[in-house]
């Protein structure tokens, strides 16, 4: 499941932002520690699923802690790969290489009737 | 802190300390049990109960370690936010924001909320390493606390995944050479809920607390110290306003050096009395008695009496206020505010019911070890109520923590009027050196208080039973009276006194009589004498005068003779 354009994403900076930030979009941070097969694997995953089900209506940002650790604290963060859904509220978070995609959505609460209007 | 001698402590321990080396925890007690510390550099385990002090612990062991021995430290609380800690703390004289401010300590407060999670896929626990991490390298902390980390296994629903981190974790932190204290909840059948004492195994404390009737005693015990002896028996140990402290039970050896000096009693008769003139240094001392017998006034009595040769003296009042009992001593003549507050008198007042006995054993050594006393009153020991064994062994402690200290403690008991020696005296008689016993007589309608020694170990004692009287001045002991019923008190005394008083003016009386019979007698022996001597004097005298009457005549004849032959011869001349 690791891609190359994951292994890129992660080369650029300790964060990365992928896709526009637009009025009601899913503001989403993963964070992940270094290059690790679940890091990437998380990363591409995400990718994927954003493509699928929130085309043109979602914001990621990619926070490696392996390089700001200071990071960790605010969000609370103790399992890795994590996923938090900042925008629309609540907050919802999701761990794990995000490989269930179906537990995914339910954590990110992303309805399945929308997918399939779209 | 003293050296102690700690029981069920293998012989040789000084190698294995020097061998291992520990942090010490500040703690009072906890580092004489554990011959040092916790393991330098290897993470030691904490559990107990709810309640039972490991947050408090924890955080001493951190406090400590930047306030006294210079190690910085991080703690990691699953549980409390850092400004609930904080406050929690505060009454012990924490000042964790201050420590905080100062980048000596740091709190991380990792909050765990299983419904906002999410799991899709594998994860690990990389975060809190990253998180731990990144806080020990920020103060370059030697000291680390993890409160409590079973907070996980709340949090997450896989534990294969937990169980393989936590181990990772433990192995990571002894890497990183700190010293950790990971607390965990006690759990059933094993010392942890999750059984996390399986990846700890350096060093192991349970903390317990128990309720027996209706008292709560708290207990330690180091279940496991890998590579050093340590204590293995329960210590009872206190939490209160003064922090943490642990008792380590030092009764296992008789061996405290004994005093030949002594100590006066505060009692002008009583110092009489003993063969010493006084208590011997650090000897136990009963006073037993009926309730109002003077057992506080004779206890007393001997603390005013050493305050004002300059000692310390360390008051533990069990029924009474302090106030109260500077106020009951004024009426007796004894001034306990000047000593008070010249800081060589100290009240400890507690209710026995407050804590359990080994509670207050660790609260009343603690008090001692702070205010290092010559002498202390256990003001009675008669109101803790208990099993007679425990309270024995309570007692057996504190009075070998006084000799091994040279103090001199007195104490008292109250004892019941239909069986003197009860059994709580019975069961501690044995352990005093001294024992006065405080009685009421009652005779002739009227209520007379006695002493006598009932012991008086290594010197020679009076074994008279004496009376004595509480007044304004003071106690004073008065002298005996034995009468035909056995010592004679109060107005029988009295009585006994008037009649032989009047015994004696009656002999006084005598005696002046006689005295002047003789007189009398001498005269007129002397009289007759000088009558009789008159009479000779008066023969002698007609005596004389017999013989000069004969000498006369016969002169007379012989010249009466010579002048009839004159007158013969010259007639016949002529």
């Amino acid at each position: 499941m690791i891609d190359e354009s994951a292994k890129n994403d992660m080369t650029e900076g300790s964060s990365v932002e992928i896709g526009q930030a637009e009025p009601g979009a899913y503001n989403l941070r993963l964070y992940v520690a270094g290059q690790t097969p679940k890091s990437l694997a998380a990363i591409s995953n995400l990718k994927a699923i954003c493509e699928n089900y929130l085309t043109g209506r979602y914001f990621i940002e990619v926070i490696d802690l392996s390089t700001t650790p200071q990071l960790a604290a605010g969000d609370q963060i103790i399992a890795l790969p994590t996923l938090i859904r900042r925008l629309p509220p609540p907050l919802k978070r999701v761990i794990g290489d995000l490989s269930n995609t179906e537990r995914v959505l339910v954590g990110l609460d992303i309805r399945p009737q929308e997918t399939t209007s779209s | 802190m003293g050296k102690h001698t700690v029981p069920g402590i293998v012989e040789g321990h000084e190698v294995a300390a020097a061998q291992l080396s520990k942090a010490p925890t500040g703690i009072t007690g906890l580092d004489d049990l554990t011959l040092g510390g916790l393991p330098c550099g290897r993470p030691t385990l904490l559990c107990g109960s709810a309640g039972c002090g490991k947050t408090l612990f924890a955080l001493t062991f951190l406090v400590n370690g930047v306030v006294d021995f210079g190690e910085t430290g991080v703690f990691v609380s699953f549980e409390e936010r850092p400004e609930d800690l904080d406050a929690n703390v505060a009454s012990l004289g924490f000042q964790l924001a201050d420590l905080v401010a100062a980048e000596k300590l740091v709190i991380d407060h990792v909050h765990i909320e299983r419904s906002e999670i999410e799991e899709s896929g594998e994860y690990d626990l990389e975060g809190l390493f990253v998180r731990l991490n990144y806080a020990i390298d920020r103060v370059g902390a030697k000291r680390v606390v993890l409160d409590t980390i079973e907070a996980l296994f709340s949090g997450f629903t896989d534990s294969a995944v937990l169980r393989a981190e936590l181990r990772r974790l433990f192995v990571w932190l002894k890497e990183k050479g700190v010293t950790a204290i990971i607390t965990g909840e006690r759990g059933e059948g094993q010392l942890t809920r999750y059984g996390i004492e399986e990846y700890v195994s350096d060093c192991v404390i349970l903390l317990d607390n128990r309720v027996e009737d209706q008292v709560m005693t708290r207990r330690l015990r180091v279940v496991k110290y890998r590579g050093s002896a340590h204590g293995t028996n329960e210590y009872p140990f206190l939490i209160d306003q003064e922090g943490i402290s642990v008792l380590p039970i030092t009764s296992a050896g008789l061996e405290h050096c004994v005093s030949h000096e002594a100590v006066p009693t505060g009692v002008a008769g009583l110092n009489d009395m003993l063969g010493m003139k006084g208590y011997y240094r650090s000897s136990s001392v009963l006073i037993s008695g009926l309730a109002g017998t003077g057992k506080s006034t004779f206890s007393a009595s001997f603390v005013n009496a050493a305050c004002e040769r300059g000692e310390r003296c360390l008051f533990f009042a069990f029924e009474e206020s302090p106030d109260q009992v500077i106020r009951n001593m004024n009426s007796v003549g004894i001034q306990l505010k000047r000593h008070v507050d010249a800081g060589l008198l100290k009240f400890e007042a507690a209710r026995p019911s407050l804590y359990g006995f080994e509670m207050h054993l660790a609260r009343m050594n603690r008090d001692i070890e702070r205010f290092k006393p010559d002498a202390i009153v256990v003001d009675p020991i008669s109101a803790f109520r208990g099993p007679s064994s425990e309270i024995h062994a309570t007692l057996v402690r504190l009075a070998d923590i006084c000799k091994s200290r040279g103090i001199t403690a007195i104490f008292t008991t109250l004892s019941s009027p239909d069986d003197p020696a009860n059994e709580s005296q019975r069961s501690v008689s044995s352990l005093m050196d001294t024992w006065i016993s405080l009685a009421d007589v009652e005779a002739n309608g009227e209520r007379n208080r006695v002493l006598y020694l009932l012991k008086s170990r290594g010197m020679d004692h009076s074994k008279q039973l004496r009376e004595y009287q509480l007044s304004s001045q003071g106690i004073r002991l008065i002298d005996v009276y034995v009468g035909p019923e056995g010592v004679l008190t109060g107005t029988a005394r009295i009585a006994q006194e008037a009649r032989e008083h009047d015994a004696s003016i009656q002999r006084q009386q005598l005696t002046a009589r006689r005295h002047r019979e003789m007189v009398r007698k001498r005269e007129l022996v002397e009289a007759r004498i000088a009558e009789m001597r008159t009479e000779l004097e008066m023969e002698e005298s007609e005596f004389q005068t017999l013989v000069d009457e004969e000498d006369t005549r016969e002169t007379m004849r012989r010249s009466e003779r010579g002048a009839m032959g004159a007158i013969r011869g010259h007639h016949s001349d002529r």
